[in-house]
């Protein structure tokens, strides 16, 4: 064996490894420029921060509570509109359509997810929010009165980010689960089906052995919804108040820094708005890993799924 | 009602569900992509491409400056990010069973999540500051590290499917690693790598919140790298959000461009991984 | 292989070549800052531009802290702001900052309700009121007593603000904080502030767009804004008592007595000005100068536009709403651009 060849593997070890390292640099680099810029703020405000609803720059009052709640709350609610349907379509391109359907469908599906969120944003100003202002403006008095149901009918506010966020969560959701559902032993279903259950009983029973895998696709969406700013920050309304109305203007984590970023005039200011994107990504890292993490889990059950040998004849 | 036919109506009435929210979700799709072509395309004409923006308030004018803009932004994130993710991508194929190929891998999923508003702060503290200067290279560096996480996994994941006898053959006839690596596993995959960089490129040239502070922009025809730079996404931004009718119409026909840029290059996507998988089912 | 790598190096250098070379001709000065003033502004650089075509000055408009903002951290040239820099500011920043006035503007009330065509009248108090949440019908008694003959519909008032950092914001509450002993206590004066009530625009394009989408909203917005997008706005009163609607008379009017007492730094609010026919809501826009910038070439640029704005450029104000300067503001400003160091 020519003594080149172990220098020249370790040269290929190190040289590709050195990109490596340079991607993690990046994470870790993400993280420690975050916490160095927002230091000033951490020191004056502590963990008051996440507990003062008063943003008043001003002042120099920095509280972002109404902030947090904008973003939960929209994330929140979008996952509650996008989890049934993202799951429906899933199962429906997975199980139940026609093959000559399912190659379009898949398409259409990840078109969803390619549309940019600037022309969603685009779309949400000129067509969604009209719409949505329509629909509060016919919302009857009795309803009116509920707490979540008031306030003057904007168009812009909870509701109608929730909606766009939806729509951009869902193709995430139903790509992931689709492969959550693919790999479901097929001796599971076959079973199912062998013991006399119909079509939804059937796929019922993989959704049950699919959980912790789409409990995973759903995180991954709520991940992807909490850190969405262009289109949200175009129809949410701006407004840093804590309110349960949809109707409610509000305000997220991600637009406060799209839309005050340039202009934070001294050092508190910009500390504070880092200090937010630095929550951001420390929460998506957190649910995004988590997310990966039940995913992972859930592929492993399933391979460890014994399948039976051919019985061995005797010769 | 028996119980057979109780179950049998309820599977149904699921199906109809699933297929139903197939529809749900199509009636966005629809709406969406009809307001971008409707009110896009009567404004998508030459002057569009070959024209400057007008001072305030003065109607017409054209987004070349923007067009331009995108293209030399997102081939300065290309520039930095398809070394930096195939390489690591190699190493996580190669060295696959290592625990520092794993850290890799989480490295790359977790800043494939990281929200694009947080990699424009960063960007900007660390691309932006320091040369005191907004600029298209601090822009081509935000959109850059939000494309090494995609092109890597892909990497990675297309490098494993190509079977390992192609590399074994290699290194059997004494090829060093890197050798049999660069000459013949990634040509192999290359196809896929490929693809996996034109989808990276259409997610990017779709952003707009890592533009804001560290390309900005540019009223006026720039190429200078170390300048602010127009985008067509920052644009339609800045269109849209203003009042005048002008402005509105032509940021529709910039959403009309940017959508058919993501079809495109999702379509010669779908093609090419139909074709790759053909190819490997040879 | 050897060939095909080469090969690919070369096209490499090419583009690099291609790209960076025509940046060697140009004078490029970036900028950026309030939005008040940018269609005049916008007009002036591109007329500029037309004049001297090597030098291309780009602005965006970002809002009134932004240009504070930038220009601190040095990441633009110069700022524009119609919110004075505070002392406070101007000690932070790392050299010595220079205001310039470069015209006159008005902030009007603009609202859309629907079915209304008439011009509302407001007054200062009314204003504040609005703004606090304290007034939150269109048929509040407040509004209609100043409206006898307009019926006035049972609609909720929606208020619209800046979401960003804006000097049109600054004047606004300056103008407020002076007719309004809680709004100076509860809000005060600033580029951004915490708003009692209301939904957030970014710029005046943002605050206009919603307005004029909005059925039922009140904003403030830079007169341009305004005219261009033909939306409804109102005379506000002022300190004699009349209503006067914003006008470049009217606007010139508030600004004749601080002509003669012009302080040195030129930075001066005459919001609420005493006088016959004056608008109450009228300011100066600033230019931010560094006095010792480190690109000479750009500052020799830079000293040479703000010379023929304050003296050619002054004709395109009428036209987009501005008020030009008083002369004797533009012969103290021409002497101060003498201080700006050129080489």
């Amino acid at each position: 064996m020519p003594r080149s060849k172990p220098r020249s593997e370790l040269a290929f070890r190190l040289g590709t490894g050195a990109f490596g390292v340079i991607l993690v640099g990046i994470v870790a680099a993400i993280g420690i420029v975050l916490a160095r810029q927002s230091m000033p703020s951490i020191q004056k405000f502590g963990l008051n921060f996440w507990q003062t609803e008063t943003w008043d720059p001003v002042v120099g009052e920095f509280g972002a509570l109404p902030f947090i709640w904008g973003t939960l709350y929209s994330s929140a609610l979008a996952l509650l509109i996008a989890t049934p349907i993202a799951l429906g379509i899933a199962v429906f391109i997975s199980e139940l359509c026609p093959t000559a359907l399912r190659q379009p469908l898949v398409f259409l599906t990840e078109l969803l997810a390619a549309i940019p969120s600037i022309v969603y944003g685009l779309w949400g100003i000129f067509v969604l929010v009209p719409a949505v202002r329509a629909l509060e403006s016919a919302t009857p008095e009795w309803l009116r009165r509920w707490p979540l149901f008031s306030g003057p009918p904007l168009g812009l506010g909870m509701l109608a980010a929730a909606l766009v966020l939806a729509v951009m969560v869902v193709p995430f959701i139903s790509s992931v689960s689709r492969e959550v559902l693919k790999s479901v032993p097929v001796a599971q279903r076959e079973g199912a089906y062998a013991l006399g259950a119909t079509r939804f009983e059937a796929i019922r029973a993989a959704l049950f052995y699919a959980r912790t895998g789409i409990v995973g696709a759903i995180m991954l969406g709520f991940g992807r919804a909490l850190g969405e700013t262009m289109a949200v920050t175009m129809v949410i309304g701006n407004n840093p108040r804590i309110s349960t109305s949809l109707f409610a203007p509000q305000y997220t984590m991600a637009a406060v820094i799209a839309n005050e970023f340039t202009e934070a005039a001294d050092e508190l200011y910009l500390a504070a708005l880092v200090e937010i994107g630095l929550v951001l990504f420390v929460i998506t890292l957190i649910v995004n890993s988590l997310s990966r993490l039940l995913i992972w889990s859930m592929n492993r059950t399933a391979r460890a799924v014994v399948t039976p040998e051919p019985v061995k004849v005797a010769a | 009602m028996t119980a057979t036919v109780r179950r049998k109506v309820l599977s149904w009435v699921f199906v109809a569900f699933c297929a139903g929210s197939v529809l749900l979700a199509l009636v966005p799709l629809g709406f969406v992509l009809f307001f971008v072509v409707s009110r896009g395309i009567q404004s998508v004409n030459l002057a569009f491409f070959t024209h400057m923006p007008l001072p305030v308030g003065e109607a017409g004018g054209g987004m070349a400056n923007a067009i331009v803009g995108t293209l030399i932004v997102s081939g300065l994130a290309a520039a930095m990010a398809v070394p930096i993710g195939v390489l690591s991508g190699v190493y996580m194929a190669e060295y696959s069973g290592t625990g520092f190929a794993a850290s890799v891998r989480f490295a790359a999923d977790t800043l494939n999540g990281v929200p694009s508003i947080v990699i424009g702060l960063f960007a900007y503290v660390v691309a932006v500051l320091p040369f005191r200067q907004f600029s298209a290279l601090a822009g081509g560096f935000a959109l850059g590290v939000m494309m090494i996480p995609i092109i890597a996994r892909t990497t990675e994941e297309l490098l494993l499917l190509v079977p390992g006898t192609m590399r074994e053959g290699a290194l059997a006839l004494g090829a060093t690693r890197a050798r049999a690596v660069f000459s013949v596993v990634v040509p192999a995959a290359l196809p896929g790598i490929i693809t996996g960089v034109v989808l990276a490129l259409a997610r990017i040239a779709g952003e707009t919140a890592p533009l804001l502070f560290t390309a900005f922009n540019n009223r006026f025809f720039s190429t200078s790298l170390r300048q602010p730079i127009s985008t067509l996404t920052v644009q339609v931004f800045t269109y849209a959000t203003g009042p005048y009718e002008d402005w509105h119409r032509q940021a529709w026909a910039g959403a009309l461009v940017l959508v058919s840029i993501v079809l495109v290059c999702s379509m010669l996507a779908r093609v090419a991984t139909r074709r790759l998988e053909r190819m490997h089912a040879r | 292989m050897a060939s095909s790598a080469s090969r690919f190096a070369l096209a490499i250098a090419c583009a690099a070549a291609i790209v960076a070379a025509p940046a060697a001709q140009k004078i490029q000065i970036n900028g950026a800052g309030a939005t008040f003033p940018y269609p005049i502004y916008s007009k002036w650089f591109s007329e500029y531009n037309k004049l001297h075509a090597d030098i291309q000055i780009n602005y965006q408009s970002i809002g009134s802290g932004g240009g504070i903002r930038q220009i601190q951290a040095q990441t633009v040239f110069f700022g524009a702001t119609d919110g004075p820099m505070t002392p406070e500011q101007l000690l932070a920043s790392p050299g010595r900052i220079l205001h310039f006035p470069m015209v006159l503007g008005a902030v009007v009330p603009v609202y859309n309700i629907p079915n209304v065509r008439a011009e509302l009248k407001f007054t200062g108090a009314v204003l504040a009121d609005i703004f606090l949440g304290k007034i939150t019908m269109w048929n509040d008694p407040a509004i209609a007593k100043l409206n006898a003959g307009v019926t006035l519909p049972g609609t909720a008032i929606t208020v619209a603000h800046r979401a960003d950092g804006s000097g049109t914001t600054y004047i606004w509450a300056d103008y407020l904080s002076k007719v309004s002993p809680e709004w100076k206590s509860r809000v005060g004066i600033n580029t951004s502030v915490n708003w009692p009530t209301g939904v957030g625009g970014r710029g005046n394009e943002g605050v206009a767009g919603l307005v004029s989408q909005t059925p039922g909203s009140i904003g403030y917005v830079e007169l341009i804004y305004a005219l261009q997008n033909k939306i409804s706005y109102g005379p506000v009163q002022n300190m004699d008592g009349e209503f006067a609607k914003a006008s470049v008379e009217s606007v010139t009017a508030a600004a004749a007595s601080a002509a003669s007492h012009m302080p040195a730094d030129f930075r001066v609010s005459i919001t609420n000005a005493p006088g016959k026919g004056v608008y109450p809501i009228s300011s100066f826009t600033w230019l931010l100068l560094y006095e010792n910038p480190k690109n000479k070439t750009q500052s020799k640029a830079m000293v040479d536009f703000v010379k023929w704005a304050l003296t050619d450029g002054q004709k395109y104000c009428a036209e987009l709403g501005y008020a030009p300067l008083p002369e004797a503001v533009v012969k103290l400003e021409l002497a101060a651009l003498a201080k700006i160091k050129t080489s």
